[in-house]
């Protein structure tokens, strides 16, 4: 379904990604992990279309995207969902989930996906998305505009950044339920062995290249042990 | 009443028909209509122009609409309202102006609005100023607003001035004295190269008393905003004023904050934030489906709205 040939990002003299191919089929839960300055957010913003790559090809179901627009990006059914969700002054929530749902939907099919991300609708459907509200109560609206969305490419960058632990919990069971419920391919930054869990598949990013890529059973011991190997590493 | 007199009251006032309660239309420097109710008496002034509006004690709520249009060209028109409100009346008020200029000499509105709150009398009062017209000459509205707060009063004001006005001087005074609560919220969009300057001058005497003032605005082309909030804390009493503007083209915005607190009690907060569209807002939108235009739009109607 996606498809990324040659795709390299250098700034200040240094290969954030180099040379990366990579082939993801549909209906696949993906979690790319790899240490800070790895790429992973980057490659994931090259996706979206949000930075431009220095060159390379990202093809989505066998059309070059490669110069789309954002905008035209989403319009083929891509959807992204940022690690800061971008607050704003006035637009409430449910001006975001309307705007997410490309259609006139209801307050209370409104409410029915926030809902589904875990927050009390009819508390917070009216609310601005502004700095009024918390990390993990902005990462959840963030969510349930990707839910409203329901794009068959989406990718979360880095979910579980800025959220406490109680946010966090409550955030793995919603990706628990779309994992179950979500049609698409679903690509996930992440550092959370939570969430690379319930990955069908893992890429492992190391020094803006793929280091090993393959189903969860194959990747996630060895992923496990070199964290592991860090942990004693940095004790010593 | 011609169709360019409904079109503005429709505009200033959301005035389609006859509206509910008492009111009184003012166009091009005469009342031309006029109605009264049992809580709600208006009577013309003597010696300047304008009416006085006297609010019944115990009025349970009412709406009063006192709209001003303006259709001729060239003309100047300056107006006293006084509103009395009595004791524990609680009102709605929709004043507004619209200017309708085709020609080339400027049109002029400027309304001295002065409140006149008694014991524990609670005011809404909503303003919507709106320009338009293909003329030359310009289209001016220049609004006072004087709020006497009696204690456990309070006024919330809205004002809106998103098109067509090519110069306005705004000043809203507020004197508060124990238990009273001013909150005033501002909406300003302005084009071309149009001129809004807003200044607040507020004194909060009595214990207890408390302000909010927000400015939102949005400064397009070569327009130029400047907003001045004097507050001064007298006593124990808290204060907010926010002033956040987004300034696109060549717009130019100027926020001058004034808090002086003349007690150990006075609790003054003044933030103030201007700049262009965040960037990652526009980002966020696109990766929903919103051209940059569209998201630029969804952007300036939520904060505007």
């Amino acid at each position: 379904m996606l498809e990324i040939q040659n795709l390299c990002f250098e700034r200040d003299n240094k290969k954030i990604l180099d040379n990366i191919n990579l082939k993801l089929d549909t209906d696949k839960f993906v979690v790319i992990t790899g240490p800070n300055g790895s790429g992973k957010s980057t490659l994931a913003k090259i996706i979206m279309g949000i930075e431009k790559q220095d060159s390379g090809k990202v093809i989505l179901e066998g059309k070059d995207i490669t110069k789309l627009s954002i905008d035209k990006r989403a319009e083929l059914g891509m959807g992204f969902a940022f690690q800061q969700p971008v607050k704003f002054k006035g637009i409430t929530v449910y001006d975001l989930i309307k705007i997410s749902a490309k259609k006139n939907i209801t307050k209370k099919e409104a409410c029915d996906i926030l809902s589904m991300v875990g927050l009390c609708a009819r508390e917070y459907v009216d609310r601005e998305v502004n700095g009024s509200l918390s990390g993990g109560e902005l990462k959840r609206i963030e969510i349930a505009t990707i839910i409203a969305r329901n794009s068959k490419l989406t990718i979360f960058d880095e979910p579980e950044a800025g959220i406490d632990l109680w946010s966090f919990n409550s955030l793995i069971s919603v990706f628990e339920k779309m994992r179950e419920s979500t049609k698409g391919l679903t690509i996930i930054i992440s550092h959370q062995e939570r969430i690379l869990n319930i990955a069908d598949q893992i890429i492992l990013m190391s020094n803006g290249k793929i280091e090993k890529m393959g189903s969860r059973d194959e990747i996630l011991p060895s992923v496990m042990k070199d964290t592991i190997c860090c942990r004693l590493e940095r004790k010593e | 009443m011609e169709n360019v007199d409904k079109e503005l009251l429709k505009e200033i006032a959301d005035m389609e028909e006859t509206p509910q309660g008492a009111y009184n239309i003012r166009k091009n420097g005469q009342g031309i209509e006029r109605k009264v109710t049992d809580n709600v008496n208006i009577v013309t002034k003597e010696g300047v122009s304008g009416i006085d509006i006297y609010v019944k004690e115990n009025t349970k709520f009412e709406f009063v609409h006192i709209p001003v249009i303006i259709t001729e060209s060239g003309l100047t028109d300056v107006v006293y309202n006084d509103f009395h409100i009595g004791e524990n009346a609680n009102v709605v008020i929709i004043a507004g102006c619209g200017i309708h200029n085709d020609h080339e000499k400027d049109s002029r509105h400027d309304g001295i609005h002065r409140f006149f709150l008694e014991k524990n009398s609670k005011v809404k009062y909503i303003e919507k100023h709106y320009g338009e017209g293909k003329g030359t000459g310009k289209r001016i509205l220049n609004p006072v607003t004087e709020v006497y707060l009696k204690e456990g009063s309070s006024l919330e004001m809205e004002s809106v001035q998103i098109k067509g006005v090519d110069s306005t001087i705004r000043v809203t005074k507020g004197e508060l004295e124990k238990d009273t609560n001013f909150v005033v919220t501002e909406k300003i969009m302005t084009h071309g190269n149009q001129y809004a300057e807003t200044e607040f001058d507020v004194n909060l005497n009595g214990e207890n008393s408390s302000t909010h003032l927000t400015s939102r605005s949005v400064a397009t082309e070569k327009s130029k905003q400047k907003f001045i909030s004097k507050v001064y804390g007298n006593t124990k009493c808290f204060a907010h004023v926010e002033c956040d503007a987004i300034i696109k083209d060549e717009g130019k915005v100027q926020a001058i904050p004034e808090i002086t607190a003349n007690d150990i009690d006075a609790n003054l907060i003044h933030e103030a934030a201007i700049g262009k569209i965040a960037g990652e807002q526009l980002i966020k939108l696109m990766t929903l489906g919103l051209s940059e235009k569209e998201a630029e739009e969804a952007i300036i109607n939520g904060f505007l709205k």
